[in-house]
This record gives structure tokens, sequence and C-alpha cells, in this order.
């Protein structure tokens, strides 16, 4: 039951909480205003913020020149594929332990998050000498699965955390009504689960789009999404900020948007259900 | 609670996430152990046999170690300073009552979405930069010499690129958490006389306790492993060379598979010391 | 079409015995009633029969077949849930057509049964809508049509009306017998409230901690508790009972009469004492009068008009037709 605030009080809060908004979020908005610039006013001294002749010109100069579908697509299949792999593969493994838990269950699902700490630099050398072998390095499949397994623990945490708030026994009378394992899964679990298996895929999505570790280490010019996109410019060609502002909103603008509607669940996923 | 066939098919519907899983970290994990042990270049000679702890010996001995460890650290504290404080202090004002508090959120959050190679190369091209940068205009704005700040300030900046892409994963999680706060707790204390600030530090910091080390804990685990945004900004270089960095350097950039392997086991202890503190509070809230 | 019988039927959780041995016949037809306080096993008991939970040892079958080994869904019996299980992502119409679906039913006949059992059960003008649109009472009417139109061998109830307002509840009990009647069909209904065990039972079976305290039909079990336990149980408000030398003048270990089994009297009686809390139903008054020389108040029922209050100095005469006794053991004293 909140109380009335005065006015005066809300304007403050109001100006002081958007002040700082928007000084957090100002690199983004800086990006995307310099996308549109010139390259001569992208550096001109004093800064311009809004008034600038506004061009299109470097998203078009950027598409040509380094091939932005082909990494856009990368990033699309990799991080798609493996999220929905992954809930494939821990639909089953969820529903076990939220339904038919044992005493290893705890157990399991501690092990599964202990998995996800482990430092990624430490094992670098032999993912990278098991790509080469089984030859799959600088391939889509390759990081497909790496990533996949990656956030395997974090898919089948929340979506056990979903499965827990879902009454048993809907599935006893499905059971009942005469229902296979399979068709209680297909016909009343995942239905039932659909939000949180929405937001599940969402989190991964974004967690997979934006991992820098295995996609610039396993990929070169085949594969490499947005990450290794960004990554080249690193070099000379980053002086051209203008071109390097579109190029940056072109691969953060699709997660943002994704992530701006996944917000509510990002926490419990994040935290692995400690913090709701 | 269930029939010998529902659990014997939950074993069964469990196995493959199960079996993934467990190859996923014991095979590289092997590895690592096994190269360990060896000298290996592939590129001079590649296995070039058993040479015992003496990759152990040599990656903490040699002059790189120290000072990587001390990077790792200013680093990760650094940034859990900032985040956590800032993080609490974003969360109590976006729990006012206030005009366009959603556009506001999400606002505070986008930084999150970001990917790091991108906001390490925004901040280090157009923020950064000591001739056409942003913080330059500024300094010069002001009559100031600009700083070079990759170089001069190295830490500094990695910890502020770094700090800028957490301080909304704090905020959010800090949010929820004074969200869920009772508010009759509040009003009893009210009535119980309490000032504003005795109810923030005994109510609501106590209540946000857990939230803050779970906070702590999962921002460390990721934070022990940054590798985009040193890759894109120093490549390592003015003091920057943190332990991930120093292990990636030897095993691909110098390809001394030993050494660095030795390294990575290193990592692996020093994430796992961090990683039974997550585990405990997580498993506690599983039995609730 | 529905007889369930099980012998020497078990349960364990681990180290824990939930049910020791039990043998329960239940015929085709009946009415049969599981009472008991919460945690004695009544629905550990109907999910066992359900296939719901493996029996530890002991066997079940289902007019005369073996069904101990058969999965839930093939053993022919519809069950009701306490939280009533509606699946709520689809419509009443697809709720009942659920079990029928899996069953494979031609659709036409699908449709013959739900309209049959939505006439029967007033869901008519409801087919369409979610289970979340529906009142406590109508989601308790979906939970049984889908039982209906499966046919089955046996209706299994586990607690069904403990979610529904009191009001609800003597409604719904009303409509849960007109049903059996209808249809005739073995129903096992699990509850708490010796109410709805008495009202609506053609059998009752009473259990503590697993074990069978008593079968029989509600007068029987009114009439002539097996034991302290059942005497208790049965009947509301509960029978007073009483240990020491009061009992020993019957030659008995513990005594027990009923509320409405005293006589009340201001001028002379076996007992004095003095009136506590008096309850007022308008039909009956409840007086809770505390004798000289019991521990315990007695409740004592008396006619809805009685001018009586607290404090008052009253008689009460027990009924020794009606008396039970019950030895050391706490069983029945023939």
């Amino acid at each position: 039951m909140a109380r009335a605030v005065t006015p005066q009080r809300k304007a403050l809060n109001t100006a002081i909480a958007w002040g700082i908004g928007l000084l957090i979020f100002f690199p983004i908005l800086w990006t995307i205003l310099t996308s549109f610039k010139t390259e001569a006013q992208a550096i001109s001294d004093p800064p311009v913020f809004l008034f600038f002749d506004w061009t299109l010109e470097n998203y078009s100069v950027v598409q040509e020149r380094s091939d932005y579908m082909r990494f856009l697509w990368n990033s699309v299949i990799i991080a798609g594929g493996s999220t929905i792999l992954g809930i494939i593969i821990a639909i089953p493994a969820a529903w076990s332990m939220a339904f038919v838990p044992s005493k290893r269950t705890k157990d399991i699902l501690l092990w599964m998050l202990s998995t996800k700490m482990l430092p990624a630099v430490g094992v670098l050398y032999p993912i990278y000498l098991i790509f080469i072998r089984m030859g799959i390095l600088d391939t889509r499949m390759g990081l497909v699965v790496v990533l996949m397994l990656i956030n395997l623990p974090i898919i089948v945490w929340m979506l056990y955390t979903y499965f827990r708030e879902i009454p048993g026994e809907i599935l006893e009378a499905a059971r009942m009504d005469g229902a296979s394992l399979k068709e209680e899964i297909l016909y009343v679990l995942t239905p039932m689960a659909m939000p949180g298996i929405a937001s599940t895929l969402l989190l991964n999505i974004i967690l997979a789009w934006n991992e820098a570790f295995w996609t610039l280490n396993l990929t070169a010019a085949k594969a490499a999404p947005l990450t290794a996109f960004i990554a080249s410019y690193s070099s000379p060609e980053g002086l051209f900020y203008a071109k390097l502002s579109a190029a940056s909103t072109m691969a953060i603008a699709p997660i943002l948007i994704l992530g701006w509607f996944s917000q509510k669940q990002l926490v419990s996923g994040l935290t692995f259900g400690a913090v709701k | 609670m269930a029939t010998q066939h529902s659990r014997s098919a939950a074993r069964i519907m469990m196995a493959p996430a199960v079996i993934l899983l467990l190859g996923w970290m014991l095979v590289p994990l092997l590895m690592t152990l096994w190269f360990s042990f060896k000298k290996y270049l592939p590129l001079r000679g590649g296995d070039l046999g058993w040479v015992g702890f003496d990759n152990y010996v040599r990656f903490i001995s040699s002059s790189s170690f120290w000072p990587s460890i001390q990077a790792t650290l200013i680093i990760v504290g650094g940034v859990l300073a900032i985040t956590i404080i800032f993080g609490v202090l974003l969360a109590i004002l976006l729990n006012q009552p206030m005009w366009g508090q959603g556009i506001v959120r999400i606002l505070v959050i986008a930084p999150f979405f970001v990917m790091p190679t991108v906001s390490a190369l925004v901040w280090k091209n157009m923020f950064m930069d000591p001739v056409n940068g942003l913080f330059a205009h500024l300094w010069k704005f002001f009559g100031a010499e600009p700083i070079s700040w990759l170089s001069e300030a190295s830490l500094q900046s990695i910890i502020l690129i770094v700090s800028w892409q957490w301080l909304p994963f704090a905020t959010l999680i800090l949010l929820t958490a004074i969200q869920s706060l009772d508010s009759e707790q509040l009003e009893a204390a009210e009535m119980d006389g309490a000032s504003p600030l005795s109810r923030f530090g005994y109510i609501t910091l106590p209540h946000l306790s857990r939230a803050i080390t779970v906070v702590l804990l999962i921002q460390t685990i990721f934070l022990l492993s940054i590798f985009a945004e040193i890759f894109v900004t120093t490549q390592g270089a003015f003091g920057t060379k943190t332990l991930t960095y120093l292990i990636y350097q030897r095993v691909l950039e110098s390809q001394n598979v030993g050494l660095g392997s030795a390294g990575g086991v290193y990592a692996i202890i020093l994430a796992n010391i961090v990683a039974i503190f997550l585990m405990r509070i997580v498993g506690k809230n599983l039995d609730a | 079409m529905g007889q369930i019988k099980l012998e020497s039927v078990t349960k364990s959780f681990g180290p824990v015995e939930v049910i020791p041995p039990l043998d329960l016949t239940i015929e085709d037809g009946e009415f049969t009633v599981f009472v008991g306080p919460s945690g004695c096993g009544k629905s550990t008991l109907l999910r066992l029969i359900a296939g719901l939970e493996d029996i530890t040892s002991g066997k079940i079958s289902i007019d005369g077949q073996d069904a101990t080994h058969v999965p839930p869904a093939k053993r022919g019996l519809a069950m009701v849930f306490q939280s009533y299980a509606l699946y709520p992502h689809m419509s009443v119409r697809k709720n009942i057509a659920f079990p029928m679906k899996m069953a494979g039913v031609p659709v036409e006949e699908q449709n013959r049964r739900i309209e049959a059992a939505a006439a029967a059960l007033n869901l008519t003008d409801y087919l369409d809508r979610r289970p979340g649109q529906l009142s406590g009472g109508q989601r308790q009417r979906v939970a049984i049509g889908r039982a209906i139109v499966r046919e089955p061998g046996a209706f299994l109830f586990d607690e069904p009306l403990s979610n529904l307002d009191a009001a609800l509840r003597v409604g719904m009990r009303l409509e849960i017998s007109e049903l059996h009647k209808r249809l005739k069909t073995t129903m096992i209904y699990v509850t708490h409230d010796q109410v709805e065990a008495m009202t609506m039972a053609d059998k009752i079976v009473v259990l503590q901690a697993g074990v069978i305290e008593q079968v029989g039909s509600p007068l029987e079990l009114y009439r002539a508790p097996r034991n302290v336990f059942v005497a208790g149980f049965i009947g509301s408000p509960k029978m007073n009972l009483l240990t020491g030398p009061e009992a020993a003048k019957h030659n008995a270990h513990t005594i027990g009469t009923r509320p409405e089994h005293i006589a009340i009297s201001q001028t002379e009686g076996t007992w004095s004492g003095t009136i506590g809390v008096s309850e007022h139903l308008g039909s009956d008054t409840f007086f809770h009068v505390k004798c000289d020389g019991f521990d315990d108040p007695l409740t004592v029922r008396a006619g809805g008009e009685v001018a009586l209050k607290y404090g008052d100095k009253v008689f009460l005469t027990p009924d020794l037709t009606q008396l039970h006794r019950f030895d050391a053991q706490g069983l029945r004293i023939a």
C-alpha cells in the first residue's frame, strides 16, 4: 500500500532517475547517433550531437564491405540452434528432476551448475584440439554444440524452476486419462510451461549471441558470428567511427530488442532461482 | 512419490543431459591435466615428454604471473565494488515512485545486452581515444590535457568498461530483491520510530544481503574469465594481462600448451573456490 | 464391472511403512469412503489403487484381474483430484475430451459423450471457456465430467470438495451422491470429513496410521464403533469419552456416550455440573458442561430453545442403553 508522494518529490525522483538512466544509456545512444553521421562529422571537434546531416551511407558500406548478412546469419544459427538443441535435451531432464525427484536430484543439479563454473581458458587447448581432430573448427555445427553445452546447465535450471511450479496432480491426471509419457510431456507439460520455455529460449539466445570467448577462438572466416565481425574492427578500421558505429548498431540491435522483452525472466534465470 | 516405471523413465530422460555434460566436463579437464605435466609445443617439436610439476613451477615463477594475479584481483575487486555500491543505490532509486519508471529501467538494463566486443570497441575508440574520443573533447573543453586512457590509466579504463556492462545485472537483481521486501515490515519499523536511514540499515540492507551475495559470486565467476574486453582493447598490454589472458597467450599465442595448461589448472582451482560458496547458497535455496 | 480387491497390500517410502499389510474388498457399484485424520494413509491407499504409486508388496485386482503391475491408464479407473487438475491451457470441451482423445475414441462419439456429460453437469454453456474462467464448483464439475466420459469401471475421488466453500460443498455432496445413484458405478471417495463419509457412503473404511480401524455402513459405525478411535472419529459433535472411576462403574476402561444420548435437567440427574460455553445452532444447542469429578467438559445436545446460560447448575443423565464400553486396549466390549 504505497502512500501518496508529493509531486515535488516524485518530480525530483524522476529527474534524477532519468538523468542517471540516460547517462548509462548514453554510450549506446551515441553509437546509434554516430552511425548516421558522415565520417567527418563523427570526429568533428567539437562533437555534434543531433544537428548533422543524417545519412544511411555507413550501413550500406558496412554491409557491402564486410558482408554483414553472413555474420548475422552465423549468429542466428549459432545462438538459435544451440538454444533450441539445449531445450530439446533439457526438457526431459527437467521433467525428471521436477516430477520424479530422488535423493540425488539436488546433487545432480548442483553438479550441472558447477560445470558452468569451469573457466573456459582452462580447457581452451583441449577443445581446440578436439575441434581440429573432428574437423569442426570454424564450423557453425561446432559452435552450436559448444554453446549448447555451455548453456545447458542454465537451461535445465530454468526449466526445472518453471516445471516445479506446475502441480504434479495435473500430470497424474493426464496419466490417469491414458496419456503416455510422450503425450504427457507434449500435450500437457509443454503447453502449460510455454511461458517459462519461451523466457528460457530468449535468455539463452541472448547469452549465446553475446558469447565472446569460444566464438572468437574457434572460428576464423566461415563460421564467425557477429562477435568476431565486430572484433575485426579493432584494427585500423576502427578509426572510421561512423562505420564502426553502424556495424555495432547492427550487431546489438536484434538482441537489445529481444532483451527488453525478457527482462522480467532475466533475474531468476541468471541467479538460478536464488533471487526471485 | 512415483512408480518404479516413472522412476526408470526419469533416469532415461535425464541421461542425455547428464552424459553430455559429464563428457564436456571430464574430457577437456583430463586433457588439460595431462598436458600440464608435459612439455608440449605444437609448433616446435610437439610432445617433448613428461616434465612432472615443471610447468606448474614455471608458470608461477614467470615474471608475468604475479602481475597477472594482481591485475585480475584489481579488475574483479574494482568492478565488484562499483557494481554493488552503485547497484544498491540505483535499485533504491528505481524503486521510488516516478514518471516513466519502465523506460528508465530499460535504459539502465540496456548495456547488459551489448555484446562484449561491441562495448569494448565503442568505449576504446569513441570515448577513450586520446584524439577523437568524447572524453578527450570533454577534457579539452575544460582546458585539461586529454588522457590516453587505455595506456595511462589502463586498469581503471577496463574497470570502467566492465562495470558499465555489469552494473545493469547487479541493479536488476537488487531491484527484484528490494521489490520482494514486504512493505509492511518497513511500515512497522516506521511505526516503531525508525528514521529512513535506520530503516535502510536495519531492514532493507539485511533483506538485500542474500541478493548481494548472489551478485557477488555470480559476477566473480564471470569476471574471472573476462576476455573479449581485453582482447579488443589492450591485448594484455599496459598491465592489463589477467590470469585468463596470460593463459590464453601461453596456449594460443606462444603455443606453449604444457605451460598454459598448468595455468589453466590454477584458474580452475581459483574458480572452484568461488564456486563452492555459490553452490552452498544456491543449494540452500533448493531445499526451501 | 468394478470390484476392487486388495490382498496384503503394503506400502513403504524408504524405511517408513505407511501402510502395513491391508486387505479390503470393494464390491461392484458400492460407494466406499476412506476416512481418517490427515496423514492416515487414505490418499496413499487411493493412489495405490489408481496405480500412481507402486505397492511394496501384495496384490491388487480389479474385476478379478490382477492389476498390480498394470499402468494407471490401463486400469479402467477415473480419478478426480483435490485440485481438480484441469488442464489450464485447454477449453472445458478439450479437457473433457482429453481422455477420449488418448484412447482414440472417434470424434463423433467424443462429441456425443461430451454433450451428454455437459448436460448432466450443467456445463453446456461453459464448454468453450478455459478452466481459469470458471468458479470452484464449475471446475469441480468439469473434473467429474472428464471422469464420466471415460465410462470407467470405478471413480476415485481424492478429497474433491476440500477446496470449496461450505455452502457449495453441501451442494456438490448431493450431486455426487445423485451421480452415483444414476450411474451405479463403483466409487471410492477419500475425505477427512466424517460428515461427508456419513452422508455419502454405502461403506465407510476408517483408517488410522495406514491401518483399517473399522469397515461398515455409516449406521453400523455410529451404533457400534469397534474401538475408541472410531468412536471418537465418527459422529458430530464427538462422542464424550470417560475413563477412571466412572468407567469402572460399568466394568470398562473407557465409556463413551454421544452428546445426543445425554439428558439435561436443572433438577435431577446422575452427574452434576456447570454450563460453560453453549453453541446455539437454532435447531439444536450444544452445551459444554463442566461436571464435578471429570477432567474434561462433556458435550450435550439439547433442543434449540432451551433457556440455560453460562454458569447455570445442571444435572446430566446418560442413556445407559446407548452407552459404549471399551477395554484397556480401547476395543469395544460387546
